[in-house]
C-alpha cells in the first residue's frame, strides 16, 4: 500500500514553545502543520508544574502546564493544524519527512521545514557513572513525568546531581512528591544557577549543596542504596545513603533528525549550525529553540519561534540558497555560542542577543570578539557569567566582524 | 508465579533458564519426554545470557579438537537457520581482526591456519590498505588484518526467549522464581528441592551457568569451580553506527578475545568487554577503571566514536572454570548431565549443546526421537534493524493503529509491541524484561521522555493479567 502524503506550506517538527510560537505567527498567512510525537502538545512545560514560565513572551508568570496550554490554544486559534502522536522518523527527500502515527505511515512534504525538537538531559550512562544498574536513577524529565503527569512517588531520600536552574526544578518536584533531597552535588565551584534562587532555595528547601563534587558510583543491585562522591579538591571519597538519584541538566539537543538529514552540526552545541536567521545548511530547513541552544528558558525558545517566522516566510517567497559566512566560535570559559554563523545581510538574532554557555563564573565580565588575529569587538556587561544558564551578549559585539572573513571567536578578557 | 508452591513430576528437569537451559528444554520437549525448566530468577535469559557481546561466532579461533570448537561451529549453523524461522535478528556483518604491532601481524597467518584447522576456509589475510577500505573510521596504526566474512551479530535476548517460548509451546513446564537448593538422588527418581516446592524427575540437566558448580556439588561432585570473569561493555548511540560496519576484533591473547568494537543488531555500536576475575557472582557493576580502560581502547580503535553519546554501560559475568574446555558429562547412575564452564561462546553453541545433550541421553537408552504434531516455530517480535520494524511498516499500521503509536521515541517502540509483549507466552516480569522484548527504554534518553508512560503500561498490563 502507498503511504498517505500530506502537504503544507510549513511543517514544524516539535510542538514545544519554539514550534508552537512559530506556528502561531505563520498560520496567519500560511498553511502550517505542527507534528509532535507526544500524545499532548506543549513540549517540556507540560510536565514542569511550577511557576516561572512566560515572562518574556506572554509577559506574565504562569506554571508550565498552563503556559503549554496557552501556546497550544494560540497556535490553534491562529489556524495551525497540530497533530500529536506523530513521530517524525526520518527524511524521504528534501523537506519531505517520514512520519509514524496511528493514522498511518505518512509522508509529509513542506515548502519549508522548521525543526524545533528541543533538548534533553544527559542520563546516567552518557555521563559514564559506574556501578550496578538499580532502579531509582532518574533525570528531571522522567521525575516530572512520573510525579506531575502520573502522580507517582519516586522514593524517600534523593541526591540531585547538578546545580542548574533545572536542578532546583527537580528539588521542587521531589518536595511535592514527599521526597527529601539530602544533597545537591555539583562539580562546579559554585552552585551554578542564579545566586538568588540558590539562597532562597537553600533556605526554603533546606538543601545542602556539595560543590566540586563528582558522583563516581551508584551503589545498589536492585534498588539504589547510595552514591559514592569524590571531592575534586581533596580527592576524598564518601558515601551518601539515598534511594533515588536524579541526574539534572547537562543538556544535549535532540538532534537525530538534523543529523539524519545531513545538516551541518555545530560541534559545541551539538545542534544544527544556524545563522542569525536560524537557517541551517539545508535549503528551506530552519531550526529554533533548545535544539540550537541547549538550554535556555522556555520564553527564549518561544521568542526564537517568533523570530524564525519571518525567516520562514522569506524562504517561501524568495527561496534563497543556504547561508554561507564566517563561523562564530566560543572560547574559554564559554562552551558554546548560538547562532554560530555570521552571514552577510542576515538580520539580528532574536532579541538582538548572542547566547553563550559558560563553564565558569565571572562577576564583571568583559567580552571580546576576535577575527583573523584582530580584536573586532569588546563589551563590559553588567550581568554575571555563571555556569548552568545562558549568558546573553548584545549582537552589536559583532558589528565590525567580517562575515566573509575567518572564524570569529568570542571569549572573555 | 513464584509465590505459589507447586510440586511437579517430569522425565527431565533442566536447572537454569539461560540461553543454554532454554535451548535444552526446547530440544528435549520436542521428544516424548516431559520437561520442566527451573529458573531462580523471575524471567528467562536474565543472567549472563542478557549481558554479552552477542556475536554469532564461526568458531574460527577455537582450540581445534575441543568440544567447544565442535559445538560452536555446529551451533553457528543451527542458530543461523533457526533464526530465519523464528524471526531472530541476525546480520552477517563479518569481522576483521586487526593487527596493531609486528607481533600481532606475525600471529595473523597462524590464526588463519587455525581457522582452517577448525574447518573454516573463508578467512582472508589482507593488508593495511584493505583494512582501512573496509573500516574507514578505524584509528591510525593498523598494519594488516584477517577477514572472517561469516562472523555475525545476533540478538541474544530474542534467542533465549524464542527457545523458551517454543519449549513452553511444546509442553515444557516453565518454573520461574524456583531456585534449586537441594538435590536427593534416588534409585528411580531425583527430587529437586526448590525455593517453592519440590520437583521430582528422572533426569537432571544442570545448565545453571554461574551456579553450575554449586548444583554439581549438591550431586556430590567436585570437578570444577566457577570464577566469574567480569566483562564491562559500553554501548554507543545509534548515530555512531555509520562508523563501524564490521566487527573489529583484536588479535586474541591468552586472556580471551580482548576488546572489540561491533555494530549491534539494534543499530548501536558496542565496545568491550574487559576481562577481570572477581569473587562475587552477583557483581555486575561497572567500575571507574573499567570504563576508563574501554574509553582508552575506543579512542585508539575508532576515535570518532568518543564524540557520540554512550547509551548504556553494563557488565556480564562469564562462567570461567579451571578447565580450558566446556565441562560436559553424563552420569548414568545419577541420571544427571552437567553443562559447566560455558563461558564465552555459549550463545553461539546453545543449540548444539542441546543437540549434544539429546545425543548423550540417547546413547544411554533414553528415547529422544522427535515426536509428531509439534507446534510451529514461534515468530519473535522484530526488534532488530535488519527487518522493517512495526513503526515503519505501513501495512501493519493500517491494520492495527497501535503499531503507529510510538511510545518509546528513541527506540521507536510502539504501543502495539508493548501490548504484544505483555500478552505473550512468557510475559516480562519487570522493566528490564520489557526492554529485552521490545527495546523500550534502552535508547539515548533513558526514559527522560517516555519512562513514566512505559512503566505505566507495564503496570497496567500486569494488573490486567492479575484480574
Ligand atoms: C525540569 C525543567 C524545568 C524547567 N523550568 C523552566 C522554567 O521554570 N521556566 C522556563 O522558562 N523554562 C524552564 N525550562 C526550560 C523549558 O522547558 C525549555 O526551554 C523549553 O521547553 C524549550 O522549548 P523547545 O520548543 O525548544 O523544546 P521542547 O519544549 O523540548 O519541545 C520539543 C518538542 O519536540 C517534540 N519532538 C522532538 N522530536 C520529535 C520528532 N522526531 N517527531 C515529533 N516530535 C518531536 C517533543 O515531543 C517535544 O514536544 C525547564 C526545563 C526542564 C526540563
Ligand atoms: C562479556 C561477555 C561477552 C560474551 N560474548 C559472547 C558472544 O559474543 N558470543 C557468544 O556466543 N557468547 C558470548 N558470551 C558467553 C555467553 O553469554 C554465555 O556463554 C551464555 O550466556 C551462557 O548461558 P548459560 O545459559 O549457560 O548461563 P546463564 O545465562 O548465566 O544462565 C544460567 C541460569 O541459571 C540460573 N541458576 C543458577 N543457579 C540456579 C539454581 N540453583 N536454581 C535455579 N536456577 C539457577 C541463573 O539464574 C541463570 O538464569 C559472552 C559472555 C560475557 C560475559
Amino acid at each position: 500500500m502507498t503511504p498517505g502524503e500530506v502537504v503544507a506550506d510549513v511543517v514544524v517538527v516539535g510542538a514545544g514553545p519554539a514550534g508552537l510560537t512559530a506556528a502561531r505567527e505563520l498560520a496567519r498567512d500560511r498553511r502550517v502543520l505542527v507534528l509532535d510525537r507526544e500524545s499532548e502538545a506543549g513540549g517540556i512545560p507540560r510536565h514542569s508544574d511550577h511557576l516561572g514560565y512566560g515572562v518574556r513572551d506572554l509577559r506574565r508568570v504562569t506554571s508550565g502546564p498552563a503556559y503549554a496550554r496557552r501556546l497550544v490554544a494560540n497556535a490553534l486559534d491562529a489556524g495551525a493544524e497540530v497533530r500529536t502522536e506523530a513521530t517524525v522518523t526520518g527524511w524521504a527527500g528534501e523537506r519531505v519527512l517520514e512520519v509514524t502515527s496511528p493514522q498511518g505511515r505518512l509522508v509529509v512534504r513542506g515548502g519549508a521545514v522548521l525543526l524545533a525538537t528541543g533538548a534533553r538531559e544527559r542520563p546516567r550512562p552518557a555521563r559514564l557513572v559506574p556501578g550496578d544498574r538499580p532502579a531509582g536513577v532518574l533525570t528531571t524529565g522522567l521525575l516530572q513525568n512520573l510525579v506531575h503527569l502520573q502522580h507517582r512517588s519516586p522514593g524517600r531520600r534523593a541526591v540531585v546531581v547538578g546545580a542548574e536552574l533545572v536542578s532546583w526544578s527537580a528539588v521542587l518536584t521531589l518536595r511535592e512528591a514527599g521526597t527529601e533531597t539530602v544533597l545537591l552535588a555539583t562539580e562546579h565551584e559554585r552552585g551554578e544557577s542564579y545566586a538568588a534562587v540558590r539562597a532562597t532555595a537553600r533556605l526554603a528547601l533546606r538543601v545542602p549543596v556539595a560543590t566540586c563534587t563528582r558522583v563516581v558510583r551508584v551503589i545498589g543491585h536492585d534498588a539504589v542504596e547510595g552514591v559514592e562522591l569524590l571531592d575534586l579538591r581533596t580527592g576524598r571519597r564518601r558515601v551518601v545513603a539515598c534511594d533515588t538519584v536524579v541526574f539534572t541538566g547537562d543538556w544535549i539537543p535532540d538532534h537525530e533528525l538534523a543529523r539524519l538529514g545531513g545538516l551541518d552540526l555545530d560541534p559545541a552545541t551539538r545542534g544544527p549550525r544556524v545563522d542569525s536567521a536560524l537557517r541551517t545548511s539545508a535549503a528551506g530547513v530552519l531550526a529554533a529553540g533548545n535544539l540550537v541552544h541547549p538550554v535556555d528558558t522556555a520564553d527564549a525558545a518561544a521568542l526564537d519561534g517568533r523570530h524564525v517566522a519571518d525567516q520562514v516566510r522569506r524562504w517561501l517567497d524568495l527561496g534563497e540558497p543556504p547561508p554561507r559566512g564566517a563561523r562564530i566560535v566560543a572560547v574559554e570559559p564559554f562552551r558554546w555560542v548560538a547562532p554560530s554563523l555570521l552571514v552577510p545581510g542576515a538580520p539580528a538574532p532574536a532579541r538582538r542577543r548572542l547566547l553563550l554557555w559558560a563553564e565558569d563564573s565571572r562577576l564583571v565580565p568583559r567580552v571580546v570578539a576576535r577575527q583573523d588575529g584582530r580584536e573586532v569587538g569588546r563589551r563590559s556587561l553588567p550581568w554575571p557569567v555563571a555556569p548552568g544558564r545562558v549568558f546573553r551578549v548584545p549582537w552589536s559585539l559583532l558589528e565590525r566582524a567580517d562575515p566573509l572573513g575567518g572564524d570569529v571567536t568570542i571569549g572573555l578578557l | 508465579m513464584s509465590d505459589v508452591r507447586v510440586d511437579v513430576a517430569v522425565d527431565v528437569a533442566v536447572v537454569g533458564a539461560g540461553i543454554v537451559g532454554c535451548a535444552v528444554a526446547r530440544e528435549l520437549s520436542g521428544t516424548g519426554l516431559s520437561v520442566a525448566l527451573l529458573e531462580a530468577r523471575d524471567d528467562v535469559g536474565d543472567a549472563t545470557s542478557k549481558a554479552n557481546t552477542a556475536i554469532l561466532h564461526t568458531g574460527f579461533d577455537a582450540t581445534p579438537g575441543t568440544l567447544e570448537a565442535r559445538l560452536v561451529r555446529r551451533g553457528y549453523d543451527l542458530l543461523s537457520s533457526y533464526a530465519v524461522d523464528a524471526g531472530i535478528p541476525v546480520e552477517r556483518v563479518g569481522a576483521v581482526l586487526v593487527a596493531w604491532d609486528d607481533e600481532q601481524l606475525d600471529a595473523l597467518p597462524k590464526l588463519h591456519a587455525k581457522a582452517v584447522a577448525n574447518g573454516y576456509l573463508r578467512g582472508e589475510l589482507v593488508d593495511a590498505a584493505e583494512v582501512y577500505r573496509r573500516l574507514p573510521h578505524l584509528g591510525p596504526g593498523a598494519l594488516g588484518g584477517l577477514v572472517i566474512p561469516d562472523e555475525s551479530i545476533v540478538c541474544s535476548w530474542t534467542s533465549a526467549l524464542a527457545f523458551a517460548t517454543e519449549a513452553v509451546h511444546r509442553g515444557t513446564t516453565l518454573l520461574l522464581g524456583r531456585r534449586v537448593t537441594g538435590v536427593d538422588v534416588g534409585a528411580d527418581a531425583t527430587v529437586l528441592r526448590t525455593s517453592a516446592g519440590d520437583v521430582t524427575t528422572r533426569w537432571v540437566v544442570n545448565a545453571a551457568g554461574l551456579g553450575a558448580d554449586t548444583i554439581d556439588r549438591l550431586l556430590g561432585h567436585d570437578r570444577f569451580t566457577v570464577v566469574p570473569r567480569r566483562g564491562e561493555l559500553l554501548v554507543f548511540d545509534k548515530l555512531a553506527r555509520r562508523l563501524v560496519d564490521h566487527i573489529v576484533l583484536p588479535v586474541p591473547t591468552a586472556r580471551g578475545k580482548g576488546v572489540l568494537v561491533s555494530p549491534t543488531i539494534y543499530g548501536n555500536v558496542m565496545l568491550g568487554p574487559t576481562s577481570e576475575d572477581i569473587e562475587d557472582r552477583r557483581d555486575t557493576s561497572t567500575t571507574e577503571a573499567g570504563l576508563a580502560f574501554l574509553l582508552g581502547k575506543g579512542r585508539a580503535l575508532v576515535p570518532d566514536l568518543l564524540d557520540e553519546e554512550v547509551t548504556a554501560a553494563y557488565a556480564g559475568l562469564r562462567a570461567a572454570t579451571e578447565h580450558a574446555d566446556y565441562v560436559v558429562d553424563l552420569d548414568a547412575v545419577q541420571r544427571y548431565v552437567v553443562l559447566g564452564g560455558i563461558r564465552s561462546t555459549g550463545l553461539t553453541a546453545s543449540m548444539a549443546l542441546a543437540e549434544h545433550v539429546a545425543g548423550l541421553l540417547a546413547a544411554h537408552g533414553v528415547d529422544t526421537a522427535p515426536r509428531g504434531g509439534l507446534p510451529p516455530v514461534p515468530r519473535m517480535p522484530t526488534i532488530g534493524e535488519a527487518f522493517p520494524r512495526p513503526y515503519a511498516d505501513a501495512a501493519r499500521i493500517a491494520q492495527d493503529p497501535e503499531y503507529g503509536r510510538v511510545v518509546c521515541f528513541c527506540e521507536r517502540v510502539t504501543r502495539g509491541e508493548i501490548r504484544d509483549a505483555l500478552a505473550s507466552t512468557i510475559p516480562p516480569s519487570d522493566v528490564d524484561g520489557l526492554r529485552r522484548r521490545t527495546r523500550a527504554l534502552m535508547g539515548r534518553c533513558q526514559g527522560f521522555y517516555c519512562g513514566a508512560e512505559v512503566t505505566r503500561l507495564l503496570a497496567a498490563g500486569a494488573a490486567g493479567e492479575r484480574s
